[in-house]
């Protein structure tokens, strides 16, 4: 599966799709692979604020947890509800219907930190 | 040494073939000093027979089997039917490990999935784990889920739960900095609720409590605010009495000895665990959940693992590993053979004998319940005169009740626990009354 | 799979009781009615010959130690002898209530006391609780031993618990139980750890460190006297996991090792039976500075004999109902006493012997995490066998030829990870038998990968579906409605 490149990404395996001072954050086609079939996400609460590297959600598959972590400050605005019955969601289209949350956060110079997708990549294939 | 294979030649042979000299040679990463050090323990070796006839000795000096027993406080002394035994002795059962291989485990993993099934049966929950490691510590993995789930630092608990168990939950809160508010009782010798904090994350009580007294769930609930309530039951008495799961309890825990373990001196015991479905992903402990296989055919395996350690590791809901699988399946067997209707039958049996008992010897002068509420199986009784020297007189009797001190913690002076169980005949509860009568608090 | 509740019912007595001898006055008189169930529990009513044969099938369909070989690392899973069920059913043990009077369990106090020092023995250690039942219950109990210890000297900073990256799953989440947070510390490219990042990490807010020795790579630290002098030196204490005893048994003591905490596994290095997940006993031994913190009751040997003592004030209280599991105990206690010096130094003996043959006739086949020297259990890998292949297929495999597969993805650290622990009381037949299933398998995995895939073929059941297990999991049975 192509990385999109209008997407960020981070070394935990997150993607964040920018929109203004908006972020749609999910986990990679690498993450969803490696962590086999999902039975459950465990999402945060609407309204809450988080803070840079806390953790925004869990993703479980049967053998293993994956931690999604907030890439930088911010208040959760929304949540993939459609998650909660069907958490396959994020294995079929990890990158698009997948979706687990979306923050509104305060400083744009966050985001420069973030990879592009191209570096993801590359990261990828070092690892 | 008889359970080693290896001849003589074998041990030079493999040596060779791995390029070394001699066992001790094995040892050479081990550092020097550690290996100067080692002290042996000064023991021969012995043989099996030998050993039959040391331990057959040392049970045989165990004065307690002599006795008639009225000892309850959790533990209760229960006829366990011989089928038990024989599954529980096959070795296909007892020598497997953990069902980690679901192919070669379906035995283990059916037999859970029954027990979970007959534990939530037995309190009216909607879901089970398939053991902990006994009553005490099920109690206090309780305490630690609901402050997981709110928060708080507090927890309210009865001041009639089993002192033993008090002492673990203790024990585990104050490792975790979660204080302990203790509740009242009243005269009937159920949970004074009325100052129930209402910053606590649970409030805990037990029933039938330390004092045999069952506890009304009835409106408990509503009385704890946001608190989730856990209770601790007894097995046999859920036979008769109203389960804990239809008055929205929101965690039952228990000590499942009752059901087909011998009493063990106090170990292994069954820790029962159940709870609301909806604290499925924060309740500890292993369990078996269905599925199907390549072929469509039905079975089961692990479920839920996610929650415990050897995934979730630090963030697991519990660090048990090891629970009490085989005494889980001894319970199992033990439901399937008494059976439902038998299990009632039971339950009427232990109620009859008990309360005989208690009228009989409340009939006596200067004896007394010490409170007014309903029981099962166990009771307090006041008596004239010091409580120990009675408890001794019964002993010479060759009747067997829990020593007086204990009772003490909970406020009670010269009173003794009497529990009364199937096993107890008409003959043996009219002989503990002769005792009374002629012991001089007698009319 | 069919459970108890699909058994055929009967409405025949139990026959179990004998019928009410004192007169009959009625539950509902008795109890107040408020309190009673009006919905029976649905325990099935099936007849005894039928209960007899729905156990003996399911018995059929595991897999134990009397069947074949067992190679779980880290498990010990070793011959469990007959005679000590013998024992442990002896009614004089297995019926005596544990809130008798001293005086009537003379015989039980006296082996309890007995193998609290044989055990002190085996450890090198001055004391010893067997109140924990299990390995990960004695670490619990050694770490509120710690967060004690530290309490009582007003040493409040204490908060961090140090351990491999390739501890345990129960390492870790018994420390955060107990309220301690976790740090790893990483492993160098020998399998040991990495003696820098240790001491980059000690300081005084580090309590301890939690180490299995040898470790979960079945490797002996070679500086674990510098680690254990460099975690005194910082006032922290050792915990030792003792879950791989098996490894030096009768040639060397944790004591001796500088560990502080020294827990035992009963069910895995002192042969009593795992009963598929439980009962086991997790004793742990302890130094000298920590002895006044064990838990109450002691079992203690007084003029008159043996007793229950109470009065140790700075104890950290009870983490059992009573006293430990007792019956597991006696089966440990009897193996000890059957052994004896020189059969508990045999078994490391031929335990370190078998494991080194298996690692060098598998090595060549496999990919091995660390050549050299393993102790009790050593790790290979399923990488790089064939394309596609992965160390759960090759695990299913061996089920079709007979044998448990080994731990499998553990520890962390190696990726497709297979521990293998054949214990010693395997015999060469077995161990070839063994390297030749598995040189079969690995020749399967290139030249017929799918027979791998499909595995296992030949068990009672194929592979089974985990995924649709763990999406909203059943967990019990679904009694048709109307029941």
């Amino acid at each position: 599966m192509a990385y999109p490149v209008e997407y960020r990404y981070t070394k935990e395996h997150e993607w964040i799709a920018v929109d203004g001072n908006r972020a749609r954050i999910g986990i990679t086609d690498h993450a969803q692979s490696e962590l086999g079939d999902i039975v459950f996400v465990e999402l945060p609460s609407v309204g809450s604020s988080i803070s840079a590297g806390s953790i925004l959600a869990t993703v479980e598959s049967v053998k293993a947890v994956g931690d999604v972590s907030a890439p930088f400050d911010g208040t959760v605005i929304e949540v993939n509800e459609a998650l909660e019955s069907a958490p396959e969601t994020i294995n079929g289209s990890p990158h698009e219907d997948g979706w687990i949350v979306v923050i509104e956060f305060g400083d744009p110079e966050a985001i420069n930190a973030l990879l592009d997708a191209a570096t993801y990549e590359r990261f990828l294939d070092e690892g | 040494m008889r359970y080693l294979h290896h001849q003589t030649a074998d041990r030079r042979d493999m040596l060779a073939s791995i390029g070394r000299s001699s066992i001790d040679e094995l040892f050479s990463d081990i550092p020097k000093a550690v290996t100067d050090a080692f002290r042996p323990l000064g023991l021969p070796a012995r043989s099996e027979q030998e050993i039959v006839a040391e331990v057959t000795s040392l049970a045989a000096s165990n004065a307690a089997t002599e006795k008639s027993c009225f000892v309850g406080g959790g533990i209760y002394d229960h006829y366990i039917p011989s089928l038990v035994n024989h599954m529980l002795l096959r070795t296909e059962f007892y020598t497997a490990y953990t069902p980690y291989q679901p192919e070669i485990s379906q035995g283990t993993l059916t037999a859970m999935f029954e027990f979970q099934t007959l534990v939530c049966e037995l309190t009216g929950m909607d879901v089970a784990n398939a053991s902990l490691y006994d009553g005490a510590t099920a109690v206090a993995e309780a305490a630690l889920m609901a402050e997981r789930i709110r928060p708080k630092g507090k927890v309210a608990v009865a001041r009639s739960l089993f002192a033993n168990v008090r002492r673990v939950l203790d024990t585990y809160c104050w490792a975790s900095e979660i204080e302990v508010v203790e509740l009242p009782y009243l005269p009937s010798g159920q949970c004074d609720l009325s100052n129930t904090p209402p910053d606590a994350s649970a409030v805990i009580l037990q029933s039938p409590n330390a004092f045999g007294v069952i506890e009304d769930l009835s409106g408990v609930k509503e009385r704890v605010g946001d608190a989730l309530l856990i209770v601790a039951a007894h097995p046999i008495s859920l036979g008769i009495l109203a389960p804990p799961g239809e008055f929205d309890v929101d965690i039952v825990v228990g000590e499942g000895q009752s059901l087909g373990l011998p009493m063990s001196y106090g170990g292994p015991l069954l820790g029962l665990f159940a709870a609301k479905r909806e604290y499925l992903r924060q309740m500890p402990g292993r369990v078996s959940g269905q599925t199907i296989d390549a072929d469509g055919h039905g079975g089961f395996t692990m479920a839920a693992q996610t929650r415990e350690q050897h995934i979730r590791r630090e963030r697991a809901t519990s660090n048990i590993c090891t629970n009490s699988a085989l005494c889980a399946l001894a319970a199992t067997v033990y439901l399937a053979t008494v059976g439902g209707n038998g299990f009632r039958r039971l339950a009427e049996l232990n109620t009859e004998k008990a309360h005989y008992l208690a009228d009989r010897i409340t009939s006596i002068d200067g004896y007394a319940l010490a409170f007014s509420g309903s029981f099962f199986n166990e009771f307090v009784v006041r008596v004239p005169g010091d409580a120990c020297a009675l408890h001794q007189k019964l002993l010479d009797e060759g009747i067997q009740t829990e020593p007086p001190e204990p009772l003490r913690t909970h406020g009670l002076e010269n009173a003794l626990r009497i529990a009364v169980t199937e096993k107890r005949t008409q003959s043996e509860l009219d002989r503990f009354v002769e005792v009374l009568e002629t012991s001089g608090g007698a009319r | 799979m069919r459970t108890i509740f699909d058994c055929p019912q009967h409405d025949g007595s139990d026959g179990l009781f004998p019928t009410l001898d004192v007169p009959r006055e009625g539950v509902d008189r008795l109890i107040d009615q408020a309190l009673l169930r009006s919905n029976p529990p649905r325990i099935p009513n099936v007849c005894e010959p039928t209960v007899a044969r729905h156990y003996t099938a399911l018995s059929k369909l595991n897999y134990g130690i009397d069947d074949g070989l067992y190679p779980l690392g880290s498990c010990t899973m070793k011959y469990n002898p007959k005679v000590n069920e013998d024992l442990a059913r002896l009614p004089g043990l297995a019926g005596v209530h544990p809130l008798s009077d001293a005086a009537l369990a003379q015989g039980t106090l006296r082996f309890l006391h007995e193998l609290t020092e044989l055990l002190c023995g085996i450890a090198g250690l001055p004391g010893v609780t067997l109140q924990p039942v299990a390995g990960a219950h004695g670490e619990l109990t050694g770490l509120f031993l710690f967060k004690r210890y530290f309490e009582d000297r007003g040493d409040l900073k204490r908060r961090r618990i140090l351990l491999p990256d390739s501890a345990h799953g129960t390492n870790p989440a018994s420390a955060a139980v107990a309220g301690f947070s976790v740090t790893e510390i990483t492993s160098n490219d020998e399998g040991m750890l990495d003696l820098d990042a240790l001491d980059a990490e000690l300081d005084e807010t580090v309590a301890g460190i939690m180490l299995t020795v040898p470790n979960t790579l079945g490797i002996f630290e070679k500086g674990i006297l510098e680690i254990t002098e460099r975690v005194h030196a910082v006032g922290g204490l050792c915990y030792f996991d003792g879950a791989n005893l098996n490894s030096f048994l009768g040639r060397a003591r944790a004591g001796d090792m500088g560990a502080d905490v020294f827990h035992f596994n009963l069910h895995k290095t002192l042969s009593t039976p795992h009963g598929g997940g439980g009962p086991g006993s997790g004793p742990i031994a302890v130094s000298e500075p920590l002895v006044d913190f064990l838990p109450v009751p002691r079992i203690e040997q007084r003029d008159d004999g043996f007793g229950l003592d109470w009065e140790q004030p700075r104890s950290i209280g009870s983490v059992h109902s009573f006293y430990g599991n007792v019956l597991v105990a006696v089966r440990a206690y009897a193996y000890i006493l059957q052994l004896g010096d020189e059969g508990l130094r045999e078994v490391s003996g031929d335990a370190v012997l078998n494991a080194n043959y298996l690692q060098e006739r598998l090595k060549e086949t496999y990919s091995l995490s660390h050549d050299g020297l393993c102790k009790h259990e050593f790790v290979l890998s399923g990488r790089g066998l064939a394309e596609g292949i992965s160390t759960l297929d090759i695990a299913k495999r061996l089920i079709d030829y007979g044998i448990h597969p080994p731990t499998i993805y553990f520890p962390l650290i190696v990726r497709e990870a297979m521990m293998i622990e054949p214990t010693e009381t395997e015999g060469k037949e077995s161990l070839d038998r063994f390297i030749e299933v598995m040189e079969r398998i690995a020749k399967e995995a290139r030249e017929n990968p799918e027979l791998l895939h499909q595995a296992p073929q030949q068990a009672s059941i194929r592979r089974l579906d985990q995924t649709r297990a763990a999406r909203d999991p059943i967990l019990r049975y679904q009694f048709p409605e109307g029941m």
